[in-house]
Formats: C-alpha cells, sequence, structure tokens
C-alpha cells in the first residue's frame, strides 16, 4: 500500500510538467519570475476562471507572447498591466483595483466578520448572565 | 419576535443578488474602449493579400469593423446578416480576420458571399487584442472622428441593427432597452 501511495505522491509532482509553455520564457532569471508573476496576475478572458499562466486558449497564448515581447523590451509590471488593462478593462486582473465600485468585494468579507464577532460577543454575554442568574437563584436558594 | 424574521431577511437579501446575479452574463466583459480612439493598424487583405488594407482607409467616415474567421461557428450564422447590411449600402464593413487561414478565408468570401469593403488579416492576433478582442464574432462601431462608439459581442442580428446601430450611424436615436446585454454605446 505505501509504495503506491508514495508512486501517487510522486506522480503528482508531474503536474508542474504540463504547465503550458514547455520551455521558459527568459534566460534571466529576474526577468522569468516577473514574467510568471504577470502571467498569475492577468484572466484569460476566452476562459475566465483561468490566468493566462494556465490556459491553453490561443488569446492565452498570444497575451504570453504580447507579455514576453514588453518585458524583453524592458518595460515595467506598471506599463504591461496598463497596456492590458487599457484593452480588456479591469477584469482582466485577477486583483482588483480597490475604487469606488469594488468597496463592497474588498471590505464585504471584513464586514461579515465583524458583523460576526458581534454577534457571538452579545451571544456569550448573554448566555454568561444566564448562568450567573441561575447560579444566583441555586445559592439563594440554598442560603434560604 | 423581530429577531425570528432576521434570517428571513437575509434569506430575501441573498435571494435577491443570486436573482441579479445569476442572471447577467459573466461573457459580456465591459469594454474600455468605448470612446476611445479605435486602434490603428495595417495588414494584408485577404481579398488581395499583395495589398495592405489600414485603419486609414476608412477615416473620416462612420464605418464597421467586424471580427470574424472560418473558425467561428457563430460567425456563419452571423454572414448573412451582414451581407444584407452591406446590400444596405449605410456603412462599409471592414473585417478583421482573426488568427486564420487565409486559403480558407478566401474561399469562405468566395463561397459565402463577401460583405466586407476589405478584410484584415490578422494572422498574428496583435490587432485583435489592440481591440480588446476576446471572442467572435465582435463587431465595433467607428465614427468619423476615429471614435469606437458602439460595440456588439457575438452575432449580429436584425433587431440590433435595425434599433440600434443604424439609428446611430444615421444620428437618430437608438432603442435602450436593447442595451447593455451585448451590446454597449458610448452615451
Amino acid at each position: 500500500m505505501r509504495p503506491v501511495l508514495i508512486a501517487f505522491i510522486l506522480s503528482l509532482s508531474m503536474l508542474r510538467a504540463w504547465a503550458v509553455d514547455s520551455a521558459p520564457a527568459f534566460e534571466d532569471p529576474a526577468l522569468q519570475a516577473r514574467y510568471e508573476a504577470l502571467t498569475h496576475q492577468l484572466r484569460c478572458l476566452v476562459c475566465q476562471n483561468e490566468t493566462i499562466a494556465d490556459s491553453g486558449a490561443t488569446l492565452a497564448a498570444d497575451l504570453r507572447r504580447e507579455l514576453r515581447e514588453q518585458l524583453a523590451a524592458g518595460k515595467s509590471d506598471q506599463d504591461v498591466l496598463k497596456f492590458m488593462t487599457d484593452r480588456y478593462g479591469d477584469f482582466v486582473l485577477y486583483k482588483p483595483p480597490f475604487e469606488k465600485r469594488t468597496v463592497l468585494l474588498w471590505l464585504g468579507p471584513g464586514l461579515l466578520l465583524l458583523i460576526g464577532i458581534g454577534i457571538a460577543i452579545r451571544i456569550i454575554v448573554q448566555r454568561a448572565k444566564l448562568a450567573q442568574t441561575a447560579t444566583d437563584d441555586n445559592e439563594e436558594g440554598e442560603a434560604a | 419576535m423581530w429577531r425570528f424574521l432576521i434570517p428571513g431577511v437575509v434569506f430575501a437579501v441573498l435571494v435577491g443578488f443570486f436573482v441579479i446575479g445569476l442572471q447577467r452574463d459573466p461573457s459580456n466583459v465591459p469594454s474600455p474602449l468605448l470612446g476611445k480612439p479605435a486602434p490603428a493598424f495595417a495588414l494584408n487583405k485577404v481579398e488581395v493579400p499583395t495589398m495592405q488594407v489600414s485603419s486609414g482607409d476608412y477615416a473620416g467616415r462612420k464605418h464597421l469593423v467586424n471580427v470574424w474567421a472560418t473558425w467561428c461557428v457563430e460567425c456563419r450564422r452571423e454572414h448573412e446578416m451582414l451581407l444584407s447590411i452591406a446590400r444596405e449600402n449605410v456603412v462599409p464593413i471592414v473585417g478583421l480576420d482573426w488568427k486564420d487561414d487565409l486559403s480558407s478565408a478566401q474561399q469562405w468570401l468566395k463561397q459565402l458571399g463577401d460583405p466586407y469593403v476589405a478584410t484584415a488579416f490578422d494572422v498574428e492576433g496583435r490587432v485583435a487584442i489592440d481591440f480588446g478582442v476576446y471572442g467572435a464574432p465582435e463587431t465595433f462601431l467607428v465614427d468619423e472622428h476615429g471614435t469606437i462608439i458602439c460595440k456588439h459581442t457575438g452575432a449580429l442580428n436584425n433587431d440590433i441593427w435595425r434599433r440600434v446601430l443604424k439609428p446611430v450611424i444615421l444620428n437618430q436615436a437608438p432603442d435602450k432597452s436593447l442595451m447593455g446585454v451585448n451590446t454597449t454605446c458610448a452615451s
């Protein structure tokens, strides 16, 4: 059983080998790191729940080519992201910018957490009070 | 008593969100290009590959830019509509043949008819990226100043043509009730 399990886990590590680009885009590791970071930030608009790093769609391949060329030409990350949002809008970014339209998106979870904590505290305090009155009653009972 | 209403209210709000959210089409992404200058291009012409089509050829007049490809099923469905728009002689249609095979594209135009004044052959998909294209067919209406004033994603149909694009071209009021789904125009 154990060898099978180990073999299975090892085979999972091969999944990385199925990444879309077969060869690294750049020889310079710093450029390659920026390239990889950017491909993971951009959405493939054909298959909307994939980044262009993961997607096999031709549009994703075209956008990766665009990215490679712009990085090779010395463009900054901001330049590249601006190029993409100028054409495809904020939706192309996996991490939407913080602005009026997206306030609820960014702050909603925190707000819900605060509401939850508030409710929890109220319930705990009430329970504690109930328990307190119950023991008070008992003590009074015993005293009588 | 009111505390028993809370779950009901929360549920109603959630249902409200889902009713609105689930009816939206996630494939419909608002284009940031509306109201912006149409991208410039110069590409080989599908009909005569030794000649070029450029964005300047139609500067100064309203024109449609229609993104299509022979691998695109919806484009075949749309083609009849494009032919009938071309027959009306109201607006020139410039084709953008996106990541296609040249001989298939030429054959397509020969067999199905050619509604385009010219078709640009974008084999590398670079001009399509400049137009923010993420699917075919997509159609852009460009005005006299070279500004993109309307965009339609998906196949054009008679309603969109007659009640939105054509009125906009003729400086009449378009039917606003048809806008917002796949058709958007700069206000």
